[in-house]
């Protein structure tokens, strides 16, 4: 395969880059839902 | 109820705006987004990864550029979806603007990271194929530079949100921004036409048959929509998670002016 110096950065930035925001969001939405059930427990008490 | 009363308006919404305000209640639209979000995450996998195993190791190379025409099967989703998602958030932001619909501000501010990210990519991979095509990582083509402006665009959406102490402000004032950009997506589509540019036009169009071949079109068809999937999941988990994070700040108050 020819060019393989610019083909693996291309594919490593376009699977990099979605990886780092499906990181991001599942970390969010773990941490509402759990920050959210303590005070919905608080609440509730 | 809380969760109720901190998102939904308290004015009755325009009658054509009902039917989007049924999923202004939160707790309906987490339940939904629940249940959505597995199903489009994994076919936007599966798709892009059957595109992207079709485009490097079966897709032929091209007779001009060899297998740096590869490079397409990436930068040309991240292209579209930078494009398709900047026109998402200027819909969001006129929904917010019109019918004032409180999820419309949170998905606007959760898909312009997203539209910023996908344009990323749509640059530094256009760079990566540029550089042993034209001999340049960068030129000031007018397709290059008009999608550097959408870039900015978004940042500047992003930042603007969060610029005003009161987010309310900052939705308005990133939807206003956000509308405005919109004269740049013609921009961008036509450029190869308007202007002389070292980009080439259009393989793939509404209006006629692809110029591409056959072998080549079908791995491009299959990681672009797989990649609209994954834009669509990415922006759901990241509402899904605003939501949850404004009924927390909306149960701190409470608790605040209760104490």
């Amino acid at each position: 395969m020819t060019h393989l110096a610019f083909i693996i950065p291309s594919y490593a930035v376009a699977l990099v880059i979605p990886a780092l925001f499906a990181l991001d969001a599942w970390r969010r939405v773990r941490a509402a839902r759990a920050r959210l059930a303590a005070l919905e427990a608080g609440r509730r008490r | 109820m809380l969760f109720v009363v901190d998102a939904v308006s308290p004015t009755a919404p325009p009658r054509g705006a009902r039917g989007l305000h049924r999923f202004a209640n939160p707790g309906r639209f987490l339940r939904l987004a629940g249940r959505v979000l597995p199903w489009v995450s994994a076919i936007g996998i599966l798709l892009a990864a059957s595109g992207i195993y079709w485009g490097l190791f079966i897709a032929p190379a091209d007779w001009q550029q060899g297998d740096a025409v590869r490079i397409m099967y990436v930068h040309v989703p991240a292209a579209w979806l930078a494009s398709a998602g900047y026109l998402s958030l200027a819909l969001a932001s006129a929904v917010s603007l019109v019918w004032r619909h409180p999820l419309a501000d949170l998905a606007a501010v959760e898909i312009a990271p997203v539209g910023a990210g996908f344009t990323a990519i749509c640059l530094i991979t256009g760079s990566l194929w540029g550089k042993p095509m034209w001999g340049a990582y960068w030129v000031w083509d007018a397709r290059l530079t008009s999608v550097l402006v959408l870039f900015f665009l978004y940042l500047g959406h992003i930042a603007l949100t969060r610029a005003f102490d009161s987010p309310e402000r900052g939705y308005r004032a990133g939807a206003i921004l956000a509308l405005v950009g919109v004269v740049n997506l013609p921009i961008i589509k036509f450029s190869v036409d308007w202007w002389n540019t070292l980009h080439q036009p259009a393989s793939i169009t509404l209006s006629g048959a692809p110029t591409m071949y056959v072998g080549m079109l079908w791995p491009l068809l299959l990681t672009a929509l797989g990649a609209s999937f994954i834009f669509a999941a990415l922006v759901l988990a990241r509402l899904s998670a605003a939501v949850m994070e404004r009924r927390i700040r909306a149960l701190l108050a409470a608790r605040a002016e209760a104490a």
